[in-house]
């Protein structure tokens, strides 16, 4: 059906915001538009960070004077692990998430994200799961084991209250939604972008996000599997972290550690795209070397996973690891230097212009670069050993992180406002709340390097009057109140601008990035019509952008049959490759999200018939999504606009969905990967090992799961050959070939693990027992993913064209294998080596 | 490593100042003086020296091939530290939050937690190293001159962490110590309450 044109910008928006407008009062929970999630995940963000910042405020009017009566050590205890956990969890990476969704499809030219309810599913888990954190705070359950929680004083004899259960699953429950904003901003970076924007012509902005959401991708599965299994653990008293029965609470901490070196450069690098963003706007130049500083993230990127054991120089570990860790930690400076060498020299090469958000970037060089010499400095181990778990790194970590990312951050609000808001400031208490937070900021933390170097330890609730630290101490609650009263100001004058701004003009800053095009504030679609891009900088090229794309001139400047539609581009060259269609607001997201709530809750008060339950439910809900997506026939290239057609995405082999499986099942890998780690290591490392009691694994059950599995691997595969996908009856043969591989499959594995001895004697049980219900859970997810598959077809949603199903199946069957056959081997070999 | 990384600093800073107050003045700089000059040359000029001097400093203080006959158990638990000192030909002796060594003479000590993670730390003597449960870490001490030396837990362990300190008394003569050892009670005194 050919759309018809409109010339007319005031109809074209009309109709647009029709369809992709989001219903006021209760309809506002079924909201999936980026925007509006993008600001959510970030007014949510700051008020986690005042409940952080008010922690802190305790935490320093506690250790103002010694012997202070103020907070006794039980509640110090909550108190510092609820400030580091908020900060860390509920603060910086949703900010994040909540920054890149709503500028990445204005920058990208696109129109949403790739997958708006999973954004909004995202945001209600993150906000499930953070207030079961600050209501178990509230009622005195806070976790108290330290933001880091090892074992294993978190394990159930050391902390045998609920509180470290709270811990390990409401963090659980909002990284869900960190892992999938991951993949989502994987997929729209790679495919949905405006047509003629190659990779090398992506703003900045969008590398640093691409390359951070990879890393989340690989850096959170540790932490989950981590924390899953500590929480089996004290549920179930499978001793992965108890030395006396072949655990290892070292385990807990290399775990943790694979996590938490790239959490603090996924919490670095966003802020790092802000600045390469805004900087050469204020300089009022392009950035110098583009290409170094793509390759320097990329290269921080893979360098930040090798480095976790800097965190552990004084557990005891080899020489020679030492050493590595050691050298790696210093040779992380340097792409990092690339990038505040390439920020000056834009700098140098430019007119740069002291706007308030550029006063911020000068907070952030003098903060961060601190941080990161004092980083160079905890790098060189002889130093390490004296200063780590002391207030030097205390010191240290808040340069970085308050340098590296709530500066940047602050820039980023001033210089984002006018474009949320519309409007720009009429009095100007930035510059005030600058030098507020500026000076308290180095007030509190600039002596407390001092205070770690005369042996202040972390996280004591007080300290004797004859340490010498009392002044040191003292200046730094003052400072910190300073601080507070500076984050404060800068909460007024955002509210003030909200109110009062006086409307700002299209593009205030003058910048050259897409999101400018768009009205300020952007409408529900962003672009009345998609731009075609031929540079780094299109809104230099044409400046007359907003006029022609508000007229309808750019491509899909229309709406056809009440569809919110995108284009999809061909991932390096950038060519267009299919039309991208969006769902509309929907209430599935929510509904999801509380039933996800449900399940956690359910296994934080040991219901665990209810989570079995309150698990299928979840998996039925997700599916319950796909109600609306797909087609029931093939109609082929569709026209675009300008004279151009485009395959619409169910036929499309490049479809996001697709891709989404792709990229997830990294997210997969890196999960197994940790755990096979954490078999191995226990094995070869943790104490008490040979196991007194071994499995003898049945050959022919091993022989038939390996068959089941192949077979389902095997079948999933035909299932979506191109000879197979067009005929109905063969598609689903091959499906229910594959349902059934995995039943067997299914069963082989359950036998398997019947053989496995009692795991709450050792951990080679308890690792045995964990690495087969992976397997299962995927064999189990399997079949629901073929017969979906073949319900799919028998409702006409797939054809010789149409074959996405199959191709997301194929996929998860192929991998199922994989780990299922890898397992067994596993299982055999460590078998094998202790019943030796 | 203070006055290198001050240097730094103001290098960044000076730049900075720079920039804003002289416009334009890097405009025909080429990019590489930046991005190769500054991000490669040099931190590869100022890290290599320093993990060198990092390298030697670090095998140079572990004291691992001075002869140390001395040889000290300890145990951390919550929220107190407890020594056992091996005795040729007799039983072993205990004492609890003071450790008794010689001065001037290399003292090997092996630590183990029977709870949680704890760490050992004398700050005037040496680094500090984890006490794991399940696990034996060693360190060496030697203490240039006879004296009392504080020591504190460094790692959080419950919420009597602060409190879990100790004093090594380093005895002037090896008569002294081992005088003093002799004296000391042959079984694991009480726990203290917690």
């Amino acid at each position: 059906m050919e759309p018809e044109a409109v010339n007319d910008p005031v109809r074209l928006h009309k109709a647009l915001d029709a369809v992709w407008g989001t219903a006021p009062g209760i309809g506002r929970l079924s909201a999936v538009n980026h925007t509006i999630i993008g600001r959510r995940f970030i007014i949510t963000a700051f008020v986690f960070f005042g409940i952080g910042g008010i922690l802190a405020m305790l935490i320093r009017t506690q250790l103002a004077t010694p012997r202070s009566a103020f907070l006794g050590p039980e509640i110090y205890s909550q108190i510092f692990t609820m400030h580091g956990t908020v900060m860390m969890f509920l603060f910086a990476i949703p900010l994040i998430e909540g920054l890149a969704f709503y500028l990445l499809p204005k920058m990208l030219g696109a129109r949403d994200m790739a997958f708006p309810r999973l954004s909004a599913y995202g945001y209600w888990c993150y906000l499930f799961g953070g207030s079961i954190l600050i209501v178990a705070m509230v009622l005195g359950l806070a976790p108290n084991a330290g933001w880091f929680m090892y074992t294993p004083l978190a394990s159930r004899p050391f902390t045998p209250g609920i509180n470290s259960d709270i811990w390990l699953i409401g963090v659980t429950f909002v990284e869900i939604s960190a892992l999938s904003a991951a993949v989502e901003i994987i997929v729209t970076i790679f495919k949905l972008r405006a047509p003629g924007m190659s990779l090398d012509k992506m703003p900045l902005f969008a590398w640093y996000m691409l390359v951070t959401a990879f890393m989340m991708l690989f850096g959170f599965p540790p932490l989950i599997v981590g924390s899953v299994l500590l929480e089996i653990e004290r549920a179930f008293d499978l001793p992965f972290f108890d030395p006396a029965r072949g655990g290892d609470p070292i385990l807990w901490q290399h775990l943790f550690w694979l996590f938490g070196h790239p959490e603090v450069y996924i919490i670095f690098l966003p802020a790092a795209g802000v600045i390469s963003t805004i900087l050469p706007v204020f300089a009022r130049r392009e950035i110098i070397g583009y290409l170094a500083i793509v390759i320097s993230i990329v290269a921080l990127a893979f360098l930040s996973f090798g480095l976790w054991v800097h965190h552990m120089f004084t557990v005891g570990i080899p020489h020679l690891a030492l050493a590595f860790f050691s050298a790696a930690s210093t040779a992380v400076a340097v792409p990092t230097a690339v990038q505040v060498f390439a920020w000056i020299g834009t700098l140098f090469a430019g007119r740069p212009q002291l706007k308030l958000p550029m006063l911020y970037i000068l907070g952030f060089f003098f903060i961060f670069v601190t941080g990161g010499l004092t980083g160079v400095m905890l790098a060189i181990v002889p130093f390490n050993w004296q200063v780590h778990d002391t207030h030097f790194v205390v010191a240290h970590l808040h340069y970085v992180l308050v340098g590296g990312f709530v500066f940047p951050m602050l820039a980023a609000a001033y210089y984002w406002l006018p474009h949320f808001t519309g409007r720009m400031p009429r009095i100007n208490l930035g510059k005030a709340a600058f030098w507020l937070i500026f000076i308290g900021f180095n007030l509190t933390f600039l002596i407390m390097h001092l205070t770690g170097l005369l042996g202040m330890t972390r996280r004591i609730y007080t300290y004797d009057p004859n340490t010498g630290w009392e002044w040191f101490n003292l200046v730094s609650s003052i400072g910190s109140f300073l601080m507070a009263m500076g984050f404060a100001l800068f909460t007024v004058d955002v509210l003030l601008q909200f109110r009062f701004g006086r409307h700002a003009v299209r593009n205030p800053w003058q910048a050259a990035t897409l999101e400018w095009v768009t009205a300020t504030p952007p409408p529900s679609y962003n672009f009345a019509s998609l731009p075609s891009v031929a540079s780094r900088s299109p809104l230099r090229e044409q400046e007359d952008l907003p006029v022609t794309l508000a007229r309808g001139e750019g491509y899909l400047g229309f709406v056809r049959d009440d569809r919110l539609e995108t284009l999809g581009v061909d991932v390096t060259s950038g060519r267009t490759d299919q039309v991208v269609r969006l769902p509309g607001p929907s209430y599935l997201p929510l509904v999801s999200a509380l039933i996800t709530a449900a399940f956690f809750l359910s296994v934080l008060f040991q219901l665990y018939a209810v989570a079995v339950v309150s698990f299928a439910a979840v998996i039925g809900s997700l599916l319950l999504w796909t109600r609306t997506s797909g087609e029931t026939s093939d109609c082929g290239a569709i026209a675009i606009g300008r004279g151009e057609t485009a395959l619409p995405q169910s036929e499309s082999d490049g479809a996001p969905s697709r891709w989404a499986m792709r990229v997830g099942i990294f997210g997969d890998a890196a999960a197994y990967g940790s755990l096979a780690f954490g078999t191995l290591y226990l094995a070869v490392v943790a104490p008490n090992w040979p196991p007194a009691e071994v499995a003898h694994f049945n050959m022919l059950a091993s022989l038939a799961a390996v068959v089941g599995l192949v077979a389902s691997a095997f079948a999933g595969w035909c299932s979506a050959g191109s000879a197979v996908a067009p005929v109905a009856a063969a598609r689903h043969r091959w499906l229910l070939v594959c349902a059934a591989a995995h039943g067997v499959a299914f069963v082989a594995l359950v036998i398997l693990a019947l053989q496995i001895p009692t795991p709450s004697r050792h951990a080679y049980a308890a690792a045995t027992l964990v690495l087969l219900a992976y397997v299962v859970l995927h064999v189990l997810l399997g079949i629901v993913f073929a017969l979906y598959a073949l319900w799919r077809s028998s409702a006409g949603y797939v054809s010789a064209s149409r074959t996405n199903d199959l191709h997301i199946g194929r996929i998860w069957h192929g991998y199922t294998a994989a780990i299922g056959i890898l397992s067994i081997l596993l299982m055999h070999a460590l078998s094998w080596m202790v019943g030796r | 490593m203070l006055i290198g990384a001050a240097a730094l600093l103001s290098l960044v800073l000076g730049l900075l100042l720079i920039a804003f107050f002289r416009p334009g003045i890097g405009e025909r700089t080429p990019a590489s003086v930046w991005i190769i000059g500054g991000g490669l040359v040099l931190p590869a000029v100022v890290l290599t020296p320093l993990m060198v001097y990092a390298l030697v400093t670090g095998e140079r203080i572990l004291l691992s091939r001075a002869a140390a006959p001395i040889q000290i158990d300890v145990l951390a638990r919550q929220w107190e530290w407890v020594f056992t000192y091996r005795i040729a030909n007799a039983s072993p002796r205990v004492s609890r939050n003071v450790l008794h060594i010689p001065a001037n003479v290399p003292v090997h000590l092996n630590i183990t937690s029977e709870d949680v993670i704890h760490s050992f730390w004398i700050p005037r003597l040496a680094g500090k190293i984890d006490a794991t449960p399940g696990h034996v870490t060693k360190l060496r001490l030697l203490a240039d001159a006879p004296g009392y030396y504080r020591g504190l837990c460094a790692e959080y362990c419950g919420t009597a962490h602060w409190e879990m300190q100790m004093t090594v008394e380093a005895h002037p003569s090896t008569e002294g110590f081992n005088n003093a050892v002799t004296q000391l009670p042959q079984h694991d005194p009480e726990r203290r309450q917690p």
